[in-house]
């Protein structure tokens, strides 16, 4: 039983750090998407309001997967170790 | 002009009426919840359960805290537009003025003219997130840190989308779902279901994953302290010189910068889905038609 539950908690925490791999993706749109932004503005000073707002709300939905990857670890190590636990007692008893 | 004692006591109840449900949380969670031992992370407290026929309904402190959002609002509208008037304009007014100005500026340059109705709507949306996110400053739980807070903003934004789409009939409706060929059907459902969960994801994510990591760097920057001054004698070896400061840097990002943004994004998407998804030529088709018969 606790050989049972420790693979339990391990794969849970292992499971949350290969999920957040997904962190990766927006890391680099985000600051390709910053990047192109500074070169816009550098050539025309005069938009800088809208292009930075333009830019943040584009950063924003760049990193919605990263968030979705962030939601799956959060779940793997606050709520899935108890549930899973739960589970595996049930299938026990 | 002078102010008349009925006025003034108007406005002071107002005031307090904004201040008043705030305080009230932040009592409740002070007597609800359990005494915790260190930093840890949890969900919102259940106050209490109401028995229901299906499922019991669990008042949470997310709930509540809402509520009290939703009050305060109520008061701050109700506190800036009283004694409006055209040949005098107060600070209040020009205040409730500019507001209103801003959010059928965003609407218009965003939506359209067609779509002005939808300003106070989009306003009350900006309001609520943002205040709801704030409210993590007074020590409450942010709802906006719970997931079914933002899912049901995120459903009732669906319900209107797909109201807007359905404007030019219920067959020009499904047969979006077959553009460009038929084989893409499948991925135009998930794509049209995608839309309310990215929504909430989008936002309980940031605020949840700002909380988790202010958290997580309270604890850590515990520890260091116990670490490089606990072999002091006594209270010397409890000063807690690295928390002070470092944690309101992240504060000032993660509370004040990310729930303002995100609130005007969801506001900023509510306005994209809903004015992108209103099918025009077959909506003036369709009226042309009624006019006919």
């Amino acid at each position: 039983m606790e050989l049972a539950i420790g693979i339990i908690l391990g794969c849970c925490a292992l499971g949350a750090g290969i999920a957040m791999i997904a962190g990766i993706g927006p890391g680099i749109g985000e600051g390709y998407a910053v990047g192109q932004a500074c070169e816009a503005i550098g050539r025309q000073p005069e938009c800088k309001g809208s292009v930075t707002s333009t830019m943040l709300m584009g950063c924003a939905i760049a990193e919605s997967t990263g968030i979705y990857a962030l939601v799956i670890a959060i779940l793997l190590i606050f709520v899935a170790p108890s549930f899973l636990v739960g589970v595996l007692q049930g299938a026990v008893a | 002009m002078k102010k008349s004692a009925k006025a003034v006591i108007i406005d002071i109840l107002l005031i307090a009426m904004m201040i008043l449900p705030l305080t009230a949380c932040i009592v409740l969670k002070i007597l609800f919840s359990p005494a915790a031992e260190g930093i840890t992370v949890t969900g919102a407290i259940i106050y209490f359960t109401i028995p229901m026929p299906i499922m019991d309904l669990p008042i949470t402190e997310s709930q509540v805290n809402s509520w009290a959002v939703i009050l305060t609002i109520l008061a701050i509208c109700l506190f800036l537009t009283r004694r409006l008037n055209i040949k005098s304009v107060s600070k209040r007014q020009f205040l409730a003025e500019l507001i209103v100005e801003k959010a059928e500026n965003l609407v218009k340059s965003n939506m359209g003219e067609r779509f002005m109705g939808f300003a106070p709507f989009i306003a009350a949306i900006l309001g609520l997130s943002a205040l709801s996110s704030l409210s993590s400053l007074l020590g409450l739980y942010p709802p906006t840190s719970d997931i079914n807070i933002v899912a049901g903003w995120a459903i009732l934004v669906f319900i209107l989308i797909t109201h807007y789409k359905l404007k030019g009939g219920l067959g020009n409706y499904l047969k979006g779902y077959t553009e460009p060929i038929a084989v893409f059907t499948p991925i135009n459902i998930i794509s049209e279901v995608a839309t309310p969960v990215s929504m909430t994801f989008r936002h309980f994510g940031n605020v949840l994953s700002g909380s988790v990591i202010s958290v997580l760097v309270a604890a850590a920057l515990q520890g260091l302290t116990s670490l490089l001054l606990g072999w002091l004698p006594g209270l010397l070896g409890e000063i807690p010189f690295l928390q002070i400061g470092i944690p309101a840097v992240l504060s000032l990002y993660f509370d004040i910068f990310s729930g303002c943004l995100q609130a005007f994004i969801f506001a900023m998407l509510t306005m994209l889905y809903i004015a992108n998804g209103f099918p025009e030529e077959a909506y003036e088709k369709r009226r042309l038609k009624k006019r006919r018969a």
